[in-house]
């Protein structure tokens, strides 16, 4: 025992008030001591992805844990149950109407693969929207049982900090509760922002909080916005038959490779997506007849235009839920620029038995695995005695745009940034999914590129990836990267034939080189 | 300005070539049939591969004689025909001559030269030097080799126009060398046959995932109907339609492989090629027409075609995979035959057309392939229609109405007792394996030893084969996997070798691969059969789970039925061994996991990688139930 708390204690140097929370592990390691001074010994503030998981590893820790969540209404009145984000207005239901969207162009497909299916079709809103709201509704369901199953606590109350280890919850009704932990991790993740200052946006947009749980099909959209949230709501609404238009001030999906973005976004050009580049919308109304007019402006032109849609969704970025846990009264410090939690590798916040993961935490990716993988290290850090820490390098991850693009590692700027041009080498090509000759389809933005180091055994920066079921491809490629693959060993990889998949481990043109870049033959 | 031209040669030859003009050369006949000479091999060209020493030759100084023969009685060629046993080792020549004592042939260029022609050649690869600065003529000369043809016509002639052969042609092509590509499609029983590009192209893997796909788009059909989309009940699916789509696709491919071969100079002759003598084969085009050809080297990569069962009605009534992606018409009420990957897939997508499908199998499914995941993939395929009966192999297939499709009787007799049992189908498609095309190549008229029994062809790591001008790649090598990629890989890596100064060999370890049935089977590594054989059960550690991927939920379909495994070495720091995935794009999954099975990866290392949500492949970074452990792995939530 004295020899763990000396490991601990090493391995914490530098980080002196960190000493406490360690003996805290080695005290839980002697069970239940910290259960008398406090309710719990565990407190999670926000029932997501993250939080859920950190508070079950915890429970199965042995662990008295309590977790708190409460779903702020949207503007619109939209709200829903426990699970989070990416349950409930995220990953799944996106990933649903995707899908739906996918599966309209298979049935075009269909046909050249000798399908005889009566047209016209056309697709029923409502009925998929039912279907996509049941399944959220089962997993908040199923989110429920294993929170009983694991004797974890769960409250449906809003969270509010009274003190360090103290905090108020109060109920849909107006009733207070308050409990005490000895550790509390806020994992309260964020929602979608209004653009305040934009007449009429607050009373007649939307965001994706209320999208996934219309009854009725939004019809005629304007997505204001170009985070992967905006293109890929864009995209599933072209794709199941919408008249859809986005609206982006400039860069589409700013933070990836800014090539990758650029043939997402032709893609969706290409299969009836509008775009109004360069445009900021300054006003929103509504006729007479119920529709919305948008007026806009041009930035280069300066002129101003207008359009109406019969619903607008507003894309434009989130917003840490922060302002209503009392912070200041824990004394946790937030970024004032954007409201986001510090935190160090620990996960912990400038208290240091309050901890913060997932969306909510200043410089984490706004990823569910994420969440889910740093809850569960953090809960096997304070009662596992494990000393693994989250690392945040080299996260996977794919945009579900109708051309799906996935990606692990640098973008080719960022490696270029850091490496300096002369040590970047650039493999790509442009493949065609063998799937798509015979239903013809165009596959002039179906592209890989594999961003290396230049020097051999050329180390592999970044992988990316844009093609049918590019989350599944990524994802094993993600965990070459992990392991340090080079260039050299992804080709000597023996490709799976015939898969696009493949075109990754046969990636022989340099950009460098100048040659063509588009594979031929098999 | 050079495609017009182009169009009118190929429409000069392509006539011919579909026009089914085997009247000159009887294609039964002339498989079995052949020249005296070719019956018996040459005592010489039974020696195994390293009987000449490495430094046998030089100029002026003649190789040491080899000692006896070594070969395995398993390794001895032979033909089909009943070949007389090879007469006793000739006494040790020192001046090895062009009418060695066992030549019968009356035409001397028929005489396969001594085996120390191979040696020399072997020197010579090793060298580089005496080919480049033509001292080899004159090297050649002083050994008494008058009749040796020189120069080559060719630097390498690659029989066989597969993805092997066609990735070795062009990336030889690219160091500048002459090359030369001879294919020919051998008509099937049923009189199927295609254009350049070999099984994967024509009849293999790209006919199937698209009929695959197509299979995929009926359950997407279906699946739509839950997602909203309004396609009405009744779904017909037109054979003929999606296969004059897929062999638009295909006839596209030939062409492209074509262009690709005139682009990078490669000539290519579409004729049968045969070995008559050392450096020399003589190719037979679809009209009789006959020319010889030599070359430095030579690249065998004929690949296989399907096996018949040799019963009563086989070759007259049933199909084979070479048939069934062109057939003309819908097959109807299909018994496959055969546990073969492409028996499970063939028999996957003509379901999925909604046909009445049956698979007779005499044993297990998919052997080879790990066994959990066989028979899982059989359960799946029972589960959704298809008919298995199992232990019975057909005797006797008879028609009782022609007609496309016609009828058959088929008699199948139990493997176990004497029980028969009789059943009517429309198609009869045979999938029981496979043969290396081999055995009538003139192989042993230059000596190149094959597995007697398999037809393979055993290869160095330089796969190099027993004559060492000769070499090997794709289906037809011992010992190695039935892999385009592998094929396309180990051609382009040789001709880098050959001729690009290159030492890169082709790893044929941790090939991944997929069988494409309708829950498609992703495969890396060892299976756990062979991961148990080769570290111990108690060595092993197995995770595994089942899963259901997100877009299943919707139309509520096969729960637990996708399902993961990996298989760590305990005493390697749980390095994983051994992948396996059935689930949907179950390729698309697995290529990235070689990728990282290249790289060492350990189950600490897929802990730590965080997992992209909500995709299937996902599932591989939670996997926590160990198979020891005998926990619950059914899904539960997400």
């Amino acid at each position: 025992m004295a020899a763990l708390a000396a490991v601990l204690q090493s391995r914490s140097l530098g980080f002196p008030w960190l000493l406490r929370t360690w003996a805290g592990g080695a005290r839980g390691a002697a069970r239940g001591a910290a259960a008398g001074l406090h309710d719990y010994d565990l407190l999670v503030i926000g029932g997501g992805s993250g939080g859920l998981a950190c508070a079950k590893e915890a429970a199965q820790l042995g662990r008295k844990v309590a977790v708190v969540d409460y779903v702020d209404p949207s503007p619109r009145g939209t709200r829903w149950g426990l699970g989070g984000t990416c349950v409930n207005v995220g990953c799944i239901p996106k990933k649903l109407m995707h899908q739906a969207a996918l599966l309209g162009g298979m049935i075009q497909d269909a046909r050249n693969y000798g399908w005889e299916v009566a047209q016209p079709i056309l697709h029923d809103w409502r009925k998929m929207a039912e279907a996509v709201q049941n399944h959220v509704k089962s997993l908040n369901w199923g989110h429920r049982v294993q929170l009983q199953d694991r004797k974890v606590k769960y409250f449906n109350i809003k969270a509010s900090f009274v003190d360090q280890h103290t905090v108020r919850g109060v109920t849909k009704g107006g009733k207070e509760t308050l409990l005490s932990a000895e550790h509390i991790v806020i994992a309260t993740g964020g929602r979608p922002k209004y653009p305040a200052h934009i007449e009429g946006a607050l009373e007649y947009g939307i965001t994706s909080d209320d999208i996934f749980w219309l009854k009725e099909s939004p019809g005629k959209t304007l997505v204001v916005g170009a985070s992967y949230v905006a293109l890929e709501c864009a995209g599933f609404l072209t794709g199941i038959g919408l008249d859809t238009t986005v609206m982006m001030r400039s860069i589409p999906l700013r933070g990836f490779d800014q090539q990758m973005s650029g043939l997402v976004t032709e893609h969706m050009v290409a299969h009836g997506t509008r775009f109004l580049k360069g445009c900021t919308a300054s006003r929103v109304e509504r006729l007479p007849s119920g529709q919305l007019q948008v007026t806009w402006k041009d930035l280069a032109s300066g002129k101003e235009d207008m359009g109406t849609f019969d619903t607008v969704l507003w894309a434009i970025g989130r917003i840490p839920e922060t302002r209503s846990l009392n912070l200041e009264k824990a004394g946790v410090n937030t970024n004032p620029d954007n409201q986001k939690i510090l935190v160090n590798t620990q996960e912990a916040t400038s208290v240091p038995h309050i901890y913060a993961i997932g969306d909510v935490a200043e410089g984490r990716p706004e990823l569910t695995p994420t969440a889910i993988m740093a809850g569960k290290l953090l809960a096997q850090r304070l009662y596992g005695q494990s000393a693994d820490l989250m690392d945040y390098d080299n996260v996977p991850t794919t945009v579900f745009t109708p051309l799906e693009y996935g990606c692990v590692g640098l973008s080719e700027e960022e490696a270029v940034a850091r490496h300096g041009d002369d040590h970047v080498e650039v493999y790509h090509a442009y493949y065609k999914p063998l799937e798509f000759t015979v239903a013809e389809r165009d596959a002039s933005q179906c592209y890989i590129k594999m961003v290396c180091l230049r020097e051999p055994p050329q180390l592999v920066l970044g992988l990316h990836f844009l093609g049918p079921n590019a989350g599944e491809v990524t994802q094993g490629f993600a965990l070459g990267i992990k392991c340090g693959a080079s260039y050299t060993q992804v080709m000597q990889t023996v490709g799976i034939h015939p898969t696009c998949a493949e075109e990754v481990a046969k990636l022989r043109i340099s950009k460098r080189s100048g040659l063509d870049p588009t594979v031929t033959g098999c | 300005m050079k495609i017009p031209y182009f169009l009118l040669e190929l429409d000069q030859t392509e006539p011919s070539l579909e026009g089914g003009a085997s009247a000159m050369m009887p294609v039964e006949e002339y498989w079995l049939c052949l020249p005296a000479s070719h019956i018996r091999p040459f005592v010489q060209t039974v020696r195994v591969m390293g009987a000449c020493p490495p430094c046998c030759w030089f100029p002026m100084s003649l190789p040491p004689v080899p000692g006896p023969p070594r070969a395995p009685a398993g390794l001895r060629r032979s033909s089909h025909n009943a070949a007389p046993p090879p007469p006793p080792l000739p006494p040790p020549s020192s001046a090895p001559s062009p009418t060695a004592p066992a030549c019968s042939s009356a035409d001397p260029k028929l005489c396969p030269s001594p085996s120390t022609s191979a040696c020399r050649q072997e020197k010579i690869v090793q060298s580089g030097m005496a080919y480049q600065d033509g001292s080899l003529q004159k090297l050649l000369k002083m050994n008494g080799l008058e009749d040796f043809p020189g120069p080559y016509d060719y630097d390498l002639i690659i029989i066989g126009g597969g993805s092997g052969g066609l990735a070795a042609a062009k990336a030889t092509a690219k160091f500048n060398k002459k090359v030369m590509v001879l294919d020919y499609v051998t008509p099937t029983p049923q009189g199927t046959r295609w254009g350049l590009g070999g099984t994967c192209v024509n009849v293999g893997c790209i006919p199937k995932k698209l009929m695959h796909q197509a299979a995929l788009l009926g359950q997407a059909l279906k699946d739509s109907r839950d997602y909203g989309w309004n396609v009405n009940e009744k779904v017909k699916h037109d054979w003929e339609k999606m296969t004059e789509a897929v062999q638009n696709h295909i006839g596209s491919l030939n062409w492209g492989y074509r262009v690709a071969l005139r682009e990078k100079r490669v000539t290519y002759e579409n004729a049968y090629g045969q070995f008559i003598g050392p450096h020399r084969v003589k190719t037979t085009n679809n009209k009789g027409k006959e020319r010889i050809y030599t070359a430095e080297r030579f690249l065998v990569a004929t690949g296989e075609r399907p096996r018949y069962l040799g019963i009563p009605g086989d070759k007259e009534y049933c199909i084979s995979s070479d048939d069934i992606f062109s057939l003309p018409y819908c097959p109807g009420k299909t018994l496959v035959v055969g546990a073969s990957y492409v028996a499970l897939e063939c028999a996957g997508f003509l379901a999925g057309f909604g046909l009445d499908v049956t698979v007779m199998v005499r044993s297990i499914l998919l052997r080879g392939f790990d066994q959990e995941m066989a028979q899982k993939i059989g359960e799946h395929m029972e589960e959704h229609g298809i008919k298995f009966i199992k232990q019975f192999v057909p005797i006797k297939v008879e028609q009782i109405e022609a007609g496309t499709p016609g009828r058959l009787r088929v008699v199948a007799k139990s493997t176990r007792s004497d029980e028969t049992i009789e059943g009517e189908y429309n198609t009869v498609l045979l999938a029981i394996g496979r043969d290396s095309c081999t055995r009538n190549l003139g192989l042993e008229t230059v000596g190149v030893m094959i597995n007697e029994k398999t037809g393979k062809i055993p290869v160095t790591d330089e796969e190099q084969t027993n004559v060492p001008y000769i070499y090997a790649i794709g289906d037809i090598l011992e010992g190695k996997v039935e892999l385009t990629p592998v094929a396309i890989q180990a051609g382009r890596l040789l001709a880098q070798r050959l001729y690009g100064g290159s030492t890169v060999l082709c790893d044929y370890e941790n090939v991944p691969t997929t069988v494409f049935t309708p829950l498609e089977y992703g495969s890396c590594g060892l299976s756990e059969e062979k991961a148990i054989h080769k570290f111990g059960e108690e060595n092993i550690e197995v995770y595994h789970s089942y899963f259901w991927p997100l877009e299943w939920t919707i139309p509520s379909r096969d729960n637990n039925k996708c399902y993961a495994k990996i298989i760590c070495n305990i005493k390697d720091n749980e390095r994983v061994v051994g992948f396996h995935l059935l689930g949907p794009n179950a390729g698309e999954v697995t290529q990235g996991f070689a990728a990282a099975l290249k790289c060492g990866l350990t189950k600490q290392q897929l802990d730590n990688t965080i997992g992209i949500h909500p995709v299937c492949a996902e599932v591989f970074t939670t996997l926590s139930v160990t198979k020891r452990s005998g926990g619950s792995i059914l899904q539960a939530g997400c």
